[in-house]
């Protein structure tokens, strides 16, 4: 059973094909990762999966439902979420907050309703709460739910922003770049907080530089260059492959 | 005198205030100056005349004051509302992708346009608001206050607690907080923006029919162009409490009417409204931030 299904993925800006007719298949409860070199379009690919950009050619479709044209709140509503390369939370808002506010799309009362119905709203509230100090005790940080987001430490802020990108409850979590700028401790925590998401029985798709993190934590490899997908296969037959290899370390003429 | 002085300036300061938030909301959101709000708080005044009229026709007025005014500001501040709504609807939405010189525009035109629909309908003389309330004032240490300023200074103080927790603790008021911090992020945790956008809109609109009725009240006058003054204010005095923020915009209100009411007394009563503006170019010049503002850090 595929969860999602890529078919013929181009986007162009302008005159620059920024991705060129992509395919692949992500089996559901699996670690996926797409590398490539930088500009090699794989963030393009996230954003055409999160409804940030609308893809000019090709189909996305995730557990059966055409994604193609979906507002990126509709996206989240179905299943999928990610993270950043560059760490975006909500940098006013306490720790908490950026992981309860993620979860508000599921809870019944809607918007208008928190406040007509506002007992409803405070128990409903309250199970939030403690759900989301859950959310941050699985990435380690349930001790300072209160402390403003934008102060924490870069490694906590990434663990925050995985964090909430889990509260939504999604199947297929897309992690963008989650150890750039880490040291071998916290990559290695990162490592085994992703394993666990696919203990959990969550699908990951994952975009990383670091080739041990790709190498020790992928069940599947697609591999990108300038826009074009050169290869996909498990983590042996990527590292072999002479196409990959050129890819990463220039060709021979 | 000087106590004297700080109560109007009070009653006028927490008008201000509310017109502001209205400002500070939207461009918190939108990073748009809507040039049209203080239109909104022209017809927040003029409903509340109309109304009034209409319930001193039908005597509504003479059975019971209090029922009238609830009704009157319940169905200002729905139809103001409904205004700042179809607004955004009309006027801005299109426009959210264009460049921001746009919509900026766009605000000016559907600012002439409300003008001169109420300029054509009501035509261009003053309405006076129906005379119902007793003058009779509260004397405390030679300082007096007529019922009328207290309550104002109230219910702008009960409305403006209310909307700080409305913005500190319910759904919409977080999805609020985080749709201006980060647009794109808070659409991936799944709120919808537009939805955002369209209650900030409904409730700017409701804040400033309640400062326009209560406006019409006290000074009993009102024309189709109080809105372009009083939004310029009420716009200086967001800026002087850092454009964006919640609480800038009230504190910034409050000292726009402290200063003008003062100056008014203590300097000159011919430049009462070049204070404001006076302020408005020494904060763009000292703190372009504002009080609460943070200019340099927002928006990268």
């Amino acid at each position: 059973m595929y969860l999602l299904e890529v078919k013929g993925l181009s986007k162009y800006f302008g005159g620059i094909k920024a991705v060129e007719e992509v395919t692949f298949k992500v089996k559901e409860g699996i670690i996926m990762s797409i590398i490539g070199p930088n500009g090699a379009g794989k963030t393009t690919i996230f954003n055409c999966l999160t409804g940030l950009s609308n893809p000019t050619k090709g189909d996305l479709y995730f557990s059966g439902t055409k994604l193609t044209g979906l507002p990126p709140h509709r996206i989240v509503r179905l299943g999928i979420s990610r993270t950043f390369q560059n760490i975006r939370l909500f940098r006013e808002m306490s720790v908490i907050e950026n992981v309860m506010v993620a979860q508000h799309h599921k809870t019944r009362s809607g918007l208008i309703g928190s406040i007509i119905r506002w007992k409803r709203f405070r128990d409903e509230e309250k199970v939030v709460r403690e759900k989301s100090i859950e959310y941050l005790g699985l990435v380690g940080l349930s001790d300072y739910p209160d402390a403003i987001s934008g102060n924490l430490p870069y490694g906590a802020q990434r663990r925050l922003e995985i964090a909430r990108a889990l509260a939504t409850e999604p199947s297929l979590i897309l992690l963008d770049e989650p150890t750039a700028g880490m040291n071998p401790q916290e990559t290695s925590e990162i490592m085994s907080l992703i394993r666990n998401f696919k203990k959990l029985g969550k699908t990951i798709l994952l975009i990383e530089h670091d080739m041990k993190v790709v190498m020790g934590i992928s069940d599947w490899i697609v591999v990108l260059d300038h826009g074009v997908k050169i290869a996909e296969g498990l983590p042996a037959d990527i590292r072999k492959d002479s196409m990959v290899i050129g890819a990463y370390l220039g060709r021979e003429h | 005198m000087l106590l004297q002085q700080l109560v109007n300036g009070l009653t006028l300061g927490s008008v201000y205030a509310l017109i502001a938030l209205g400002y500070t909301m939207v461009y918190g959101i939108l990073e748009l100056i809507n040039f049209a709000h203080g239109e909104i708080y022209m017809l927040g005044a003029y409903l509340g005349i109309i109304l009034m009229v209409f319930f001193t026709a039908i005597g509504l007025t003479s059975y019971s004051l209090p029922l009238s005014l609830i009704l009157t500001f319940f169905l200002s501040i729905i139809f103001c509302a409904s205004y700042g709504f179809t607004m955004e609807k009309i006027a801005y939405k299109p426009l959210r992708k264009a460049p921001r010189l746009s919509p900026l525009i766009s605000a000016i035109g559907v600012s002439i346009f409300l003008q001169n629909y109420v300029m054509l309908t009501q035509g261009a003389t003053d309405k006076v608001f129906p005379h119902l309330f007793e003058t009779s004032t509260i004397t405390f240490m030679s300082v007096s206050m007529t019922y009328l300023q207290f309550f104002i200074i109230l219910t702008s103080a009960i409305v403006m607690v209310f909307l700080r927790l409305f913005v500190r603790k319910t759904k919409i008021g977080k999805a609020m907080r985080a749709v201006a911090q980060d647009k794109i992020m808070a659409s991936l945790v799944g709120i919808n923006i537009d939805t955002v956008i369209s209650v900030t809109f409904i409730i700017g609109s409701g804040l400033a029919a309640i400062a326009g009725l209560m406006v019409a009240m006290y000074y009993g006058l009102v024309n189709y162009y109080i809105g372009y003054v009083a939004g310029i204010k009420a716009f200086t005095a967001a800026v002087l409490g850092g454009i964006g923020s919640i609480r800038g915009a009230m504190l910034g209100g409050l000292l726009l009417g402290l200063v003008e009411s003062l100056g008014a007394s203590y300097i000159s009563s011919e430049y009462k409204d070049a204070y404001a503006f006076i302020i408005l170019v020494l904060i763009l010049l000292m703190k372009p931030g504002g009080l609460f503002g943070k200019a340099e850090l927002e928006k990268v």
